[in-house]
């Protein structure tokens, strides 16, 4: 079977994502690149020393820039007409993108797969979360989106694959981009971090969650995630909550100070290698699937954490 | 203009499902259903703008069981104007891409400037109709809404996507799904909710709209998540200290 995997990028490097679906196209047979963008030549030669990589199919064009779906999914569906597997991240940019690629090509798409059990069989999560569906398509040409934290990286070099420019399908003219505004944080990226330190409702506003959650996520080098109470009450910006609808995340270890543990949150983080959980409410459901509990108050037990380590 | 919005019956979000015995899927027998939560919030999008003057009608649709005329009231009771149900049998499972199918016909029916989803349902965790129905009709989309701004023949997203916040114009008529932050959705007055009975509601098939429903994904098997194992409380400060230590991130 020949894969096309998408490669999600931010015209200087390979984002992890990638490494991850690399990994679950390499089970389904030979691997190829899509690299899609305006002025990422550099990112296609990166993209090329991924081990195990194939052909790198370059599309670099101001229509790509932004990855809008509409200027994309025709891009991807005429190279589909060689390939028998399209597979992106389950990103932002996959999710939006790969759905409009299986309806052009009249196939279902398979989100958010766990693992490659055959060539046309997956498992995927469902009820967030709480039941794992194995699923058979019938359809000629499979669309998957590939759970990055279900599948290891990639190695990024060691491969040797070739370079082939994509003409460009133009743009759709139906949309366009106006303008982002993406936070700037110099911790390790949430769905990549080996550490996560994550607050929820009970730290009561903005100044507080900085003030109790971010010394101790400095000091173990972690990323910050949030419960979706957290992101609610303004404590802190959307792309931090974890959880049914924000990020997936699986890292070894996962603190989680001051959230109670509902199922939508824990959808997002049950597959971490070690939950901890920092809660004054011993009967919180995250006790119940918390490796390491502390019940006490978090604004002393945090600083006091933070201070003996 | 007119704003359809397609409206999910699904397991209520509080309810932890149980996975039946025999591997064959998630036991919906006597268990609570409700409106899907981001089905509520394009609902109360599309009211929103229906208040702010820019739309005329919003038209709600369900496709489901028979139960799912009761999501459809819910709707209506919210505010939307009349319901359309395309009704499948009990026992059918009706995946996005045969939903969006039939979206599309009703769509080139009515002829909606703006079709608004919810991202995802939360029994399937799909999240895919809105993108797939946008393909289909080839008109543009703006997924994972956390703001939208009607104009003349436009109309402004504010996306939710990873590190932050996206911003694009796309032209009408549009496919926007709703993201948790768009709104927060009004509860239905009782005297709306008596209303609403009155509204009408089209009961259709999806043959009516000479569309193939068959699922081309069958389901093996469901099984439960595997299960942690139970974990230990420990007394202090200082024993967390050194679990971390064993750990080796401390």
């Amino acid at each position: 079977m020949k894969t096309l995997v998408w490669v999600e990028h931010d015209n200087a490097s390979v984002k992890d994502a990638t490494l991850h679906t690399v990994t679950a196209a390499a089970k389904l047979g030979e691997v190829h690149l899509l690299v899609a963008g305006s002025g990422c030549a550099a990112v296609a030669e990166a993209a090329a020393k991924i081990e195990g990589v194939g052909k790198v199919h370059l599309a670099d064009d101001a229509a790509y820039a932004h990855a809008l779906a509409e200027n994309l999914a025709p891009l991807i569906v005429e190279l589909m007409g060689h390939h028998d597997a399209f597979l992106a991240p389950a990103t932002t940019i996959g999710k939006n993108v790969a759905p409009r690629v299986a309806a052009l090509l009249d196939v279902m798409q398979i989100s958010d797969i766990l693992s490659v059990e055959g060539d046309k069989t997956f498992t995927r999560p469902i009820y967030a979360g709480n039941a794992i569906a194995t699923v058979e398509s019938s359809d000629a040409k499979l669309v998957i989106t590939v759970r990055g934290t279900a599948f290891a990286k990639a190695a990024e070099t060691g491969g040797s694959g070739t370079v082939e420019a994509v003409a460009a399908t133009g743009d759709a003219g139906l949309s366009s981009f106006v303008g982002s505004e993406i936070a700037a944080s110099e911790r390790p990226e949430l769905t990549s971090a080996k550490v996560i330190v994550s607050g929820g409702r009970a730290l009561k506003d903005e100044e507080t969650f900085a003030s109790t959650i971010l010394p101790l996520a400095d000091k173990l080098g972690a990323a910050v995630g949030a419960s979706r109470a957290a992101v609610d009450a303004g404590y802190v910006p959307n792309d931090y909550q974890v959880g049914q609808t924000g990020k997936i995340v699986a890292p070894d270890v996962y603190i989680a100070v001051g959230i109670s543990g509902a199922i939508q949150h824990l959808a997002g983080m049950k597959d971490s290698k070690t939950i901890i959980a920092i809660n004054k409410d011993e009967d919180a459901p995250i006790f119940q699937v918390a490796d390491i509990g502390l019940v006490a108050d978090l604004f002393t037990a945090v600083p006091e954490l933070t201070g003996k380590l | 203009m007119k704003i359809l919005v397609p409206v999910k019956r699904v397991i209520d979000y509080n309810v932890k499902p149980r996975v039946k015995a025999d591997g064959t899927g998630v036991d919906l027998a006597n268990v609570k259903m409700s409106m899907n939560p981001f089905d509520e919030i394009a609902v109360e999008e599309a009211i929103r703008i229906k208040e702010a003057g820019k739309a005329e009608e919003i038209v709600a649709v369900s496709i489901g069981v028979a139960k799912a005329a009761d999501t459809l009231r819910t709707a209506l009771a919210m505010g939307a104007d009349r319901a359309i149900l395309i009704e499948v049998a009990p026992d059918a499972e009706v995946e996005p891409l045969a939903v969006a199918k039939l979206l599309k016909a009703i769509v080139e029916a009515e002829q909606p400037g703006l079709v608004i989803l919810g991202k995802q349902a939360i029994d399937d965790d799909s999240n895919q109709t809105g993108q797939m129905l946008a393909a289909l009709l080839g008109r543009p989309q703006g997924t994972f809404a956390s703001k939208v701004e009607v104009d003349a023949d436009h109309v402004s997203v504010t996306r939710e996507v990873d590190g932050g916040l996206e911003t694009v114009k796309l032209s009408l008529p549009a496919i926007v799904t709703t993201d948790l932050r768009l709104n927060e959705p009004r509860y239905a007055s009782l005297p709306n909710i008596m209303k609403a009975k009155k509204k009408p509601l089209d009961v259709k098939s999806p043959a009516d709209y000479g569309v193939d429903v068959a699922p081309r994904l069958k389901t093996l098997k469901v099984t439960e998540p595997p299960v942690r194992s139970a974990g230990i409380k420990v007394a202090d400060v200082d024993a967390l200290v050194a679990k971390l230590k064993e750990l080796g991130v401390a």
